[in-house]
């Protein structure tokens, strides 16, 4: 059995692998895609479809999203979001999973193996009908690897649709193909016998009954081949063809118990009672739960019965009612803890998520009782979906929860800044002020400067770029000629005054060409600053406006969120308990049914071992009278 | 008593007869038909209460897609929010980590030092290499920095295709401008790390 759980495993771990198997061809442009396409690649659908969404958000609101880096991806996005969905189970028909693949703006190959996901996702979730409108969208190339797995696919649906014909012919092209080797013969079996084919299907069993194959998977599915024509056989009366291919079925496979029941069965309807005790010993020694061993515990002290070994027989019955006395207890108190909830507990138990093989494990939890009977149904595909469901929910719940608390902390976050910038922030905003209208009257000045200096370029104007010294100079040179006049009398002080306002203008005019290429010079580098100065303006007007941002605007959002949050909260903690109760059900209905029928073979042992004491009984008094 | 026997014979040979076409799903379907056919056998009996069962699963089913669509669009929402608050676009760095190349290595961790201070370090599983040599790009930090110029030190720690184990640490300077900045650590093989800015 656990081997079996083992496969079932292995093989639904292979969905995610499956699944958005799409790298950029053309490189990668933008690299939230990469990041979402990085949560997609481990199956981490919650977050590939999260961040996805929220690259694709902003996108849309951008004014010229041709310049946007997802721009190159976004026939892919668009496509892949709504693939990512599929692999995180949502195929609601009026979904936009549905429109996105089918309607997606990609190649062929991957826009079919996307459908071919959607097909496989409907056929899981028993809608076959939906299953097969999704398939009949594949047009065109599909890829290579995929193409006999869509063709099985299909088959599969038309058989469930009641199209055995259909299921027939295309199982029939499939018969070559490797990867389904033993898979496909078993169907078009199956197909054939159902489509009222009797010979043909029950060849067909037979063949891949016969198969050679060290693959695992092919080994189980002859197996099951010919458990399925053993059985038929056997019900045919024709023990001895019953046999033959039931004794085929491996002795360690997980459809070894019901093939040794058989066995017995066979040689017993030839009448072959002692031949029957074998492979009925055998299957009576193995794991008691299993319902083929059950019998057994019946069907061996019934065998040593129709050998007039009425003692041992008897012996037998009563080994058989005690077993089955435990075993109804055990299923009883499994009843009880599933409905005490113990069952939805061991679940969702965190060490077993962790763990490929969890369904394997739970087996061997001390408290979860229940499990012993339940592994074959929870390897059921309604079971499986039931309880991811039920997982998912949970999951969102957590989530849920988490936000609120996120919630909470951005509430604090923005209370604190608001209570840290808000009495800073009118000192700052005034003496802001102040600087801003010195920086304006500075910025003001300096345009006049490179103004007049550009002028100065084709209209030289020395005297503008006369030294202080100079200035002072040509001003006391000025007052002294006022004063000349009056002293007029020839001593030479006119002279000399006229002399240095000569000496004066004669640097001024000869070093003209040097003090305007240093003007220019302080020019550019008044400009670097003012640049500088511009910068750091613009930095603090940010900032001015980040310090703002970081409290003002947000309680609209996160009142809004909170309602959202608390709207989902009250749908998952309705639909967690219905979806549980589910699960519940059918762990209950399971473990109900197996102890009815223990409770049945308890009536029958019951029966058997007085029957079987009184022919003892009778046969020692005959064997009496006889001596 | 051989009648009682013989009936049950029947009984799980006509079941396992009719339940094939059904129940067989894929290749996995051929282990777990056993399950399902017993599960069939029991609801068989009252077929009313399974299509009231199989209505039910699909409602319930429909509905928590519902809410999975609610519970992300919330969540596309909170994730714009969180960036907002937390990582405002003047101040946000974020570093991200990819991997090119055709040669085979074993990423164990990744460590990022910015401004001398350690702001990750991660172990890879072996679902994160995957998803990572498939061509994801995995978030490793988000952050807040200033304007101008950051010392960024990246360290890698794995295996090569051999077996033997490999360090490897580069320094690179990231210039932080106005807008958000985005940093791709690309880790070609086992010897070369470089830097893309986005």
């Amino acid at each position: 059995m656990s081997r079996l759980i083992l496969i079932l495993v292995c093989l639904l771990s292979t969905t995610v692998a499956l699944a958005a198997s799409t790298a950029p061809a053309l490189g990668l442009n933008d690299v939230y895609f990469g990041e979402a396409l990085y949560h997609a690649y481990q199956g981490e659908w919650f977050e590939s479809i999260c961040r996805l969404d929220t690259e694709l958000g902003q996108h849309r609101r951008l004014d010229e999203p041709a310049l946007d880096s997802l721009y190159p991806h976004l026939g892919q996005a668009e496509f892949d979001v709504g693939d990512f969905e599929l692999g995180y189970r949502m195929h609601l028909r009026a979904g936009r999973a549905i429109s996105a693949v089918i309607e997606g703006k990609v190649e062929e190959p991957r826009k079919n193996a996307a459908i071919y996901r959607l097909a496989r996702l409907y056929f899981q979730k028993d809608q076959p009908m939906d299953a097969l409108q999704a398939l009949e969208r594949i047009r065109g190339k599909v890829p290579e690897p995929l193409r006999d797995d869509l063709e099985f696919l299909r088959a599969q649906v038309l058989m469930a649709n009641g199209r055995f014909e259909d299921a027939a012919r295309t199982l029939k092209e499939l018969q070559g193909a490797k990867s389904l080797e033993g898979f496909s013969g078993y169907n078009l079996g199956i197909a054939l016998l159902q489509g009222g084919k009797e010979q043909d299907g029950r060849e067909y069993l037979d063949r891949t009954g016969q198969l050679v194959s060290a693959n695992p998977s092919t080994q189980a599915i002859r197996d099951k081949s010919n458990l399925v024509l053993g059985y038929k056989l056997l019900d045919e009366n024709a023990g001895a063809g019953a046999k033959l291919v039931l004794d085929r079925v491996r002795l360690t496979g997980p459809f070894s118990n019901r093939a040794l029941l058989g066995s017995g069965w066979a040689d017993a309807n030839q009448g072959e009672f002692e031949r029957a005790l074998v492979p009925w010993s055998i299957l009576a020694r193995r794991e008691v739960t299993d319902p083929a061993v059950q019998e057994a515990l019946l069907a061996l002290p019934f065998a040593y019965g129709k050998l007039q070994i009425y003692g041992k027989s008897a012996l037998l019955y009563g080994q058989a009612l005690e077993s089955f006395g435990k075993e109804i207890d055990k299923l009883g108190a499994s009843i009880a803890s599933v409905q005490e909830g113990r069952f939805l507990e061991a679940l969702t138990r965190e060490e077993l998520k962790q763990d490929s093989e969890w369904v394997v494990k739970l087996r061997n939890l001390p408290q979860a009782p229940e499990t012993y009977y339940l592994m074959e149904l929870m390897a059921a595909h309604d079971f499986q979906e039931s309880l991811k469901n039920y997982l998912e929910l949970t999951e969102l719940g957590k989530r849920l929860v988490a936000w609120e608390g996120d919630l909470d902390a951005f509430e604090e976050m923005i209370r604190q800044r608001r209570g840290y910038y808000q009495p800073l922030l009118p000192e700052i905003d005034q003496a802001f002020k102040q600087l801003d209208s010195q920086m304006r009257l500075r910025q003001e000045q300096r345009i006049r400067i490179e103004k007049r200096l550009q002028a100065m370029l084709t209209a030289p104007r020395p005297d503008y770029l006369a030294t202080a010294k100079e200035r002072v100079a040509r001003e006391e040179i000025a007052r002294l000629e006022q004063l000349a006049p009056k002293n007029a009398g020839g001593d030479g002080t006119a002279e000399r005054v006229a002399r240095l306002r000569g000496v004066i203008s004669w640097n001024i005019a000869t070093e003209y060409d040097r003090r305007l290429t240093e003007a220019f010079d302080d020019l550019d580098s008044l400009i670097r600053e003012t640049q500088r100065l511009k910068q750091r303006y613009a930095s603090f007007v940010r900032t001015r406006q980040a310090a703002t941002q970081s409290y003002e605007g947000y309680d609209e959002t996160i009142r809004s969120q909170r309602e959202q949050i608390a709207a989902a909260r009250e749908k998952v903690t309705a639909l967690l308990p219905r979806q549980g109760k589910i699960l519940e059900a059918m762990a209950v209905d399971e473990l109900t049914r197996r102890r009815e029928r223990l409770e049945q073979f308890q009536v029958t042992a019951r029966f058997a071992i007085a029957d079987s004491y009184d022919r003892a009984n009778k046969a020692q008094a005959q064997k009496r009278v006889g001596q | 008593m051989n009648k009682v026997l013989k009936v049950i014979v029947v009984a799980i040979s006509v079941f396992l007869l009719t339940l094939p076409a059904y129940a067989e799903t894929a290749k996995e379907q051929g282990a777990q038909q056993t399950a399902k056919a017993e599960v069939k056998k029991e609801t068989a009996k009252d077929p009313v209460k399974q299509d009231l069962a199989k209505e039910q699963i699909k409602g319930l089913d429909e509905q928590v897609q519902e809410i999975k669509a609610d519970v992300l669009s919330i969540a596309t929402q909170l994730n714009r929010l969180e960036e907002k608050l937390l990582y405002p676009s003047d101040t946000q760095i974020a570093i991200f980590v990819s991997v090119a190349g055709a040669e085979k290595f074993r990423l164990d961790a990744v460590a990022v030092e910015l401004d001398g201070k350690q702001v990750a370090h991660h172990l890879y599983t072996y679902k994160e290499l995957e998803a990572l040599q498939k061509g994801g790009v995995q978030r490793i930090h988000v952050g807040n920095v200033m304007t101008g110029e950051h010392p960024l030190q990246v360290k890698v720690m794995g295996k090569t295709e051999g077996g033997a184990d490999f360090q490897r640490a580069e320094s690179f300077k990231v210039a932080k401008g106005i807008g958000p900045k985005l940093v791709e650590v690309v880790l070609t093989g086992s010897k070369t790390i470089t830097v893309k800015d986005w």
